[in-house]
């Protein structure tokens, strides 16, 4: 197994911790993985992105050029990235702020509107958790377990009090995630 | 009545002698400088309180890069000016040990001034000795950032003009003025009087680094008479003049 | 029992040097590197191993004390990334010339120039060739992954010692922002000033009465003296040249082509090999581990039974010419790579592999 993911979106959407907490869900499972961000004045505003590899081998280039899922959190990164996802990949997107849907036929498609949810939930900081529950519905490559696991490493101990909070926001992103198109 | 050599000789006739802690190594310093005065009050003292095993030397770039020939201690050379952050390290890293840099004024207030203010500003609890003698004695006499104004040198052969080449740079005034530094003091050795002054100085300043009191600064006004062109006795003389009455003698700071 | 977490390269660097029993650490901030002393600043080890953490007020200031914490005895180590590690040029070849020890991690960007913070291999020159001025060299190791970050800390500090050598760890933008998983090592103790007294007798540790001082320098104003300190320092750098060459070579037995990378480069030219092999091309990877020494023996046996090498680095083509000299012209050289702080796909370094070698 190997799954070769980008998650793209704006700084402070949580996108590069959402890439962690699924690394580090990796690790509990005993997966290798890699998290390459892109990094410098991307993080203080305008667009961010990571790549996560999850695999059962060793992990060669942390670099890629395709991807086996593409977790989208703007309109900027559907165009930057729906066009690098492999024949019969998944593209997962936030219908909030898109203008532009997916228009590929060869992909999976399906939409996660955790922004919504997370206004509904009064706590925007579960936006990325909301996201995450719904790539771990359409791919159960880690046990929720190990995502539990891997949320409560990734935080530090100061925030421990938020684990029930997030594992409701991941439920909930497992609930209201739908299916646009399969292949 | 003629006296035996061996009469004067005896011991209870002994008033002076060379410190234990110089080497035997004649010194290279021109004469009339500075530096072997210095040196000679260094060794005394680390003998005096007993600390030549103890002691941690940091040696410059300029004419005393040879001082660890002289006085017979552990002894770090530095690149130039950088004698502050070795000696940030070495005490840091062995608080047990006295640590003590000897720069001068090229080193020390002109290619080294970050280290110098920011190793007296952290209040890194070591001594600094400080030889200024306006001048860059071991390249032949260029200007320094102490040359006083009208001062002739070889980059300055007219005079330090301050409207061309800056200002002379008061670095002890400087390093006074920062939290850090617990006693800055500007001492000479051109009389005995004065010599016996710069060695309680620097007594004192071994004593507050026991104390762990932060940095001790000790700027030596200095002559050089191959790089001014005097003898010297005229260098002496030139110095109390000219060099004295810019950066005058005396505790700057003593805490 | 196996303790693995996941982590940033320069985070791994920072844990490393706390349990391998470093002394002092002393840093400037500088991007993409800045993680490591913020993670060593957090983890307040003065308070656990007793190693000292200094920011100091410039890269100068930085190599200067590890100068100073080395002819000491004490294992010292900074790190930076290519501007910073420029301004270390001038201590780095003061502390050759006094032959102290001392780790350097040079986590590169994009230059010249204040450059790109982005990932880069454009320093590879300055690190082999001395960096700054004299004859002299630097041990220097090239992670590829998160785990070596860790790993290479005390493997440099080793090799720094056993040669009273600073060694670098030449890493870049890519291996230190990228997080992987790394099995921790266990807690070393620091050596004690007694250990230090017995392992490095020429160390400043106050001059004891049965002994002649210690004296840390870089400074022979005696030619016929100097000249023969020259030799004595080129001796060492063929003795590391002999026992200290390090590599890893990836399906090299069989292959027509070769592929030569180091650190980052080489995990992307890993893919490379793959979607080369699965194109019927028998392609191989050779990665140096380390720089210098460079494994020259092992790439000039190799060019007696392959068709071409393609020496892939984010440069212009530095290491491309040791590769050249070690193959001594056998087999045809080229060189590949994206500058500036773009990074090479797989898929451009088999286009190029096809191009340049193969096709050309």
């Amino acid at each position: 197994m190997s799954e070769e993911i980008i998650i793209a979106g704006f700084g402070g959407q949580g996108v590069l911790s959402m890439g962690k907490i699924l690394a580090y869900s990796g690790v509990m499972q005993d997966m290798e993985v890699s998290w390459m961000p892109s990094y410098g004045p991307e993080m203080r505003g305008g667009t961010a992105n990571v790549s996560v590899i999850l695999s059962d081998n060793r992990i060669s280039s942390p670099i890629l050029k395709e991807f086996d899922t593409a977790i989208i959190l703007n309109q900027q990164s559907m165009d930057k990235f729906e066009d690098a996802i492999k024949p019969g990949g998944l593209l997962l997107y936030d219908g909030n702020g898109i203008t532009r849907h997916p228009e590929r036929t060869d992909i999976r498609v399906y939409r996660v509107d955790a922004a919504a949810e997370a206004s509904k939930m009064e706590s925007s900081k579960t936006f990325n958790m909301i996201v995450l529950g719904g790539y771990l519905k359409v791919k159960p490559l880690v046990s929720m377990e190990n995502v539990m696991t891997g949320l409560k490493k990734s935080l530090p101990e100061r925030h421990h009090k938020l684990l029930p909070l997030n594992e409701k926001a991941i439920i909930r992103g497992t609930e209201i995630v739908q299916k646009i198109q399969e292949v | 009545m003629s006296i035996d050599i061996n009469e004067i000789k005896k011991a209870e006739n002994l008033v002076y002698k060379k410190s234990s802690v110089l080497t035997d190594k004649v010194m290279h310093y021109c004469p009339g400088c500075s530096h072997g005065a210095v040196n000679r009050i260094m060794a005394e003292v680390i003998e005096e309180l007993d600390l030549q095993e103890e002691t941690i030397g940091v040696t410059p770039v300029g004419c005393s890069v040879l001082l660890y020939n002289y006085i017979d201690i552990d002894w770090q050379e530095a690149a130039h000016g950088r004698a502050p952050a070795l000696a940030t390290a070495i005490k840091r890293l062995r608080p047990d040990k006295y640590v003590v840099t000897y720069q001068g004024d090229g080193d020390l207030a002109a290619i080294g001034t970050a280290e110098t203010i920011h190793a007296c500003n952290r209040g890194e609890n070591i001594i600094m000795i400080f030889i200024n003698n306006g001048i860059y004695g071991m390249t032949g006499g260029q200007m320094a950032p102490t040359t006083l104004e009208g001062m002739k040198s070889s980059t300055s052969p007219f005079g330090r003009d301050v409207a061309r080449d800056g200002n002379p740079l008061n670095m002890t005034q400087i390093v006074a003025s920062l939290p850090g530094t617990s006693y800055v003091t500007r001492q000479s050795v051109h009389t005995a009087a004065a010599a016996r002054k710069m060695k309680r100085s620097l007594k004192k300043a071994f004593e507050n680094q026991k104390n762990n009191k932060g940095t001790s600064f000790i700027e030596v006004v200095s002559t050089c008479s191959s790089g001014w062109k005097m003898t010297p006795a005229q260098s002496n003389k030139w110095m109390v003049e000219n060099m004295f009455p810019s950066y005058p003698l005396g505790d700057l700071k003593d805490e | 029992m196996r303790e693995v977490r996941l982590m940033k390269g320069n985070e791994a660097i920072a844990e490393a040097a706390i349990r391998c029993g470093v002394d002092g650490y002393f840093g400037y901030p500088i991007t993409p590197q800045s993680e490591v002393m913020e993670t060593l600043m957090d983890l307040k080890p003065w308070e656990t191993t007793g190693m000292e953490v200094l920011q100091a007020e410039s890269e100068v200031a930085s190599i200067n004390m590890l100068y100073g914490g080395a002819g000491c005895g004490k294992k010292v180590m900074t790190s930076s990334s290519s501007p910073g590690i420029s301004l270390m040029q001038e201590g780095l070849s003061y502390l050759a010339g006094a032959e102290l020890p001392c780790v350097v991690v040079n986590v590169v960007r994009g230059g010249p120039g204040l450059g790109t913070i982005q990932p880069s291999q454009s320093d590879y020159f300055q690190s082999v060739r001395g960096g700054g001025h004299g004859d002299y060299n630097t041990i220097v190791l090239a992670p590829s992954s998160v785990q070596e970050m860790s790993d290479f800390v005390e493997l440099a500090f080793d090799l720094a010692f056993k040669y009273r050598n600073p060694a670098i760890i030449l890493s870049d933008g890519m291996i230190g922002q990228m997080m992987e998983k790394v099995e921790m090592k266990p807690f070393k103790k620091r050596w004690t000033n007694e250990e230090i007294e017995k392992y490095c007798p020429w160390a400043t540790t106050g001059k004891k009465k049965d002994r002649e001082r210690n004296i840390i320098t870089s400074v022979e104003l005696d030619s016929q003296v100097f000249e023969s300190f020259n030799h004595k320092l080129v001796a060492k750098y063929r003795k590391m040249e002999e026992e200290e060459v390090r590599f890893e070579s990836f399906q090299c037995e069989d292959a027509d082509y070769i592929i030569v990378a180091y650190g980052s480069s080489a995990r992307i030219c890993q893919k490379s090999i793959d979607i080369l092999r699965s194109k019927g091309i028998k392609a191989g990877l050779l990665r140096p581990i380390t720089l210098f020494p460079f494994p020259k023996a092992e790439l000039n046996s190799i060019a007696d039974r392959v068709k071409g090498m393609l020496s892939v680095e984010m440069s212009t083509g530095q290491m491309v010419e040791d590769v050249r000299l070690a193959v001594e012209g056998k087999v045809k050289v080229e060189h590949f790579g994206r500058v500036g702080g773009m990074v090479h796909s797989p898929e451009e370094v088999v286009e190029a592999l096809e191009q340049k070698i193969i096709g050309g």
